[in-house]
């Protein structure tokens, strides 16, 4: 009973979104608040739970209770920094809500910028050059060492195209135009494979109406 | 004889043997295979030897790496060691097993990934057979210990200072006073249409900052780019609504706008309640930013940060109200959606670039100088690397192995 129960809201509630392709209208709008009203709840619980408890509640109990005090008192130093949020509620003291904001982004960027160097930036140089070894070595077949050179001429046009202080003219300009292209190619192929996983994501949803709640099929 | 009792002869015959085959079978597992079983159930496989516990190094004091020299008995004999166990002793417990599963043989080693920081813990390796007797090891043991630095990184952390020194001197050099050229981006230019065209109309401007955090440096940019947008609506007054994903970014984009609407003097025109949080929630934020764009049908909407699978839903959302959307991510797989569906896109690092094209500040601008240079470094860095690897010369490419790893 619980279940059939629970199929006729999951189907009411999925026909109430998919009632937007036709406009805006008050079946959308309760299943919209709904919706975030939930997921907001939900959020809140979870922050409780995998959060308050134990990175701030649990190390701010044991700071204060242990004895002879050691290093975890140091815990108390990020917990005070995280309550400088709150500080805005209070007018007077709004401005010390920019100390916890500048540790967070400077640390997050720290964190960030290296990686990316190294994933991004170079993982990829060393991915382009590695079947150039190859090649000198004789391991790589013709349709290999097409792709090789097709590579190399993607990753430096498409480098050039990301040159913002140089004009975009002459040399720079031609080059930069087929890094536009390769850049276009690669969208298109992610388009195409990404609009597969939507419409397989559509059809999970159609199976679920017409098996589950009408059973159709 | 008649074929039909030829057949029934042959038949009985047949079963006669079979009969007697297996009677005499039955004895003999009867007496020499439970002799048999007796002798391997009873004795213990030969124990593995010079188990060692090694703290591992450029971590957080979190993993022990124990290893060992396996049994003699491993794939050898009777006594036929066909799996490993790891037992281990903490300060609060005593020897426990801590392997989920059974360790195959023809490994020499494990990571224990569930000690704790600072504790000493013992191991002891156990050889176990196909009838499950074991056979134990010598106790050794290993402090969980963190480290300062990761030696493993100290390639890229050079590369980074070298790339950090080039940025520095950019700044420094823009703020001299020189004049700094930069490309024109068509979809930042068409910013100030956007605003325009909100205010003329009379109707909201809807930033959406994707669903970053706060140390996402996607999300970093929008809020650059957010900040000159927010100068530019002070300016005209037009009202500025960002729903927002993550309540730490709402608070500092609250900040930046609030400061925004300071420094071009109109203090009065922020709205505090135009940005607020939404929901964590991928397609809850989805669904609620959509249903924001029908009812309040925004002139310009800007879609500016990380997006997921909610691009689409947003961009197509936006279309059909009729605003004029500029867009930008360095999410690859999203920006052919928002190709597709918006007036303009940012692709990539145009993203990082907005700020400073919009703002035009010395600091901003040198930044940008900088990271020119950066690609310049791994433009050259490419072309020589490549030259060398044909002739077989490859210290460019293990340098930047030893970079990416």
């Amino acid at each position: 009973m619980e279940k059939l129960i629970g199929v006729w809201i999951a189907a009411f509630l999925t026909l109430c979104i998919y009632s937007f392709l036709y406009r805006d209208n008050p079946f959308y709008r309760f299943a919209e608040h709904l919706f975030v009203g939930i997921s907001v709840g939900y959020g809140i619980v979870l922050s409780i739970h995998q959060g308050l408890i134990p990175l701030a509640w649990t190390p701010f109990w044991q700071a204060i209770t242990q004895w002879p005090p050691g290093w975890g008192l140091t815990k108390l130093i990020p917990i005070a920094i995280g309550l400088l949020f709150f500080a805005r509620l209070i007018p007077n003291y709004a401005w010390l809500i920019r100390y916890p904001i500048a540790i967070l982004m400077g640390i997050g960027s720290g964190l960030a910028i290296p990686n990316v160097m190294q994933a991004d930036i170079f993982r990829q140089v060393h991915g382009t050059l590695v079947p150039f070894s190859q090649i000198h070595a004789g391991t790589l077949s013709g349709s290999e060492i097409f792709g090789a050179i097709l590579m190399l001429i993607g990753v430096i046009s498409t480098l050039t195209y990301f040159f913002f202080s140089v004009e975009h003219r002459g040399v720079v300009g031609g080059v930069s135009k087929v890094g536009i292209i390769f850049l276009m190619i690669g969208f298109g192929s992610a388009f195409g494979n990404t609009v597969m996983g939507r419409v397989s994501l559509l059809i999970q949803r159609v199976e679920f109406l017409l098996q589950d709640w009408l059973h159709l099929i | 004889m008649k074929p039909k009792s030829a057949c029934l002869l042959g038949l009985i015959l047949f079963f006669t043997c079979k009969i007697i085959t297996l009677a005499q079978l039955s004895e003999f597992s009867s007496e020499e295979f439970r002799a048999t079983d007796e002798i391997t159930a009873g004795k213990p496989p030969a124990p593995p030897t010079n188990i060692k516990a090694t703290d591992k190094k450029n971590d957080d004091g979190t993993h022990i790496t124990i290893s060992w020299t396996k049994s003699a008995d491993d794939g050898n004999g009777a006594n036929n060691v066909t799996s490993y166990n790891i037992l281990r002793k903490s300060p609060e417990s005593n020897f426990e097993t801590i392997t989920k599963t059974l360790i195959k043989t023809g490994k020499t080693d494990y990571t224990d990934d569930t000690v704790k920081r600072d504790k000493t813990y013992s191991y002891l390796v156990q050889a176990v057979t196909a009838s499950g007797t074991t056979s134990n090891s010598e106790v050794t043991g290993a402090e969980a210990t963190a480290s300062w630095f990761h030696t493993g990184k100290k390639w890229l952390f050079l590369s980074v200072v070298l790339f950090s020194v080039v940025v520095i001197y950019s700044i420094y050099h823009a703020r001299s006073g020189k004049n700094i050229f930069i490309r024109r981006i068509p979809g930042l230019e068409a910013v100030d249409e956007a605003i325009g065209r909100a205010t003329e109309m009379g109707r909201s401007i809807l930033y959406i900052l994707g669903l970053g955090s706060v140390s996402n440096v996607a999300t970093i940019a929008s809020m650059n780019i957010l900040s000159q947008v927010a100068r530019r609506t002070a300016d005209y007054e037009t009202a500025l609504r960002v729903p927002c994903n993550d309540p730490i970014v709402m608070n500092v984009v609250r900040e930046m706008v609030k400061t925004a609407y300071l420094e071009g003097g109109h203090p009065d025109a922020y709205q505090e309640q135009d940005i607020f949080f939404l929901t964590e929630s991928q397609f809850a934020y989805a669904a609620g930013v959509d249903g924001i764009m029908l009812r309040e049908k925004p002139a310009a909407v800007f879609l500016q940060g990380t997006f997921f699978a909610e691009s689409l839903i947003l961009a197509e959302t936006g279309n059909s109200v009729g605003a004029i959307q500029i867009a930008g991510t360095d999410k690859e797989h999203q920006l052919p959606f928002f190709i597709a569906a918006c007036d303009y896109t940012l692709i990539g690092e145009e993203l990082y670039a907005a700020s400073a094209y919009l703002s035009r500040e010395p600091m901003l601008l040198g930044s940008l100088k900088g990271q020119d240079y950066g690609k310049l470094m791994i433009f050259a860095a490419i072309v020589v690397g490549v030259i060398l690897e044909l002739i077989g010369v490859n210290w460019v490419t293990t340098f930047f192995d030893k970079v990416s790893n």
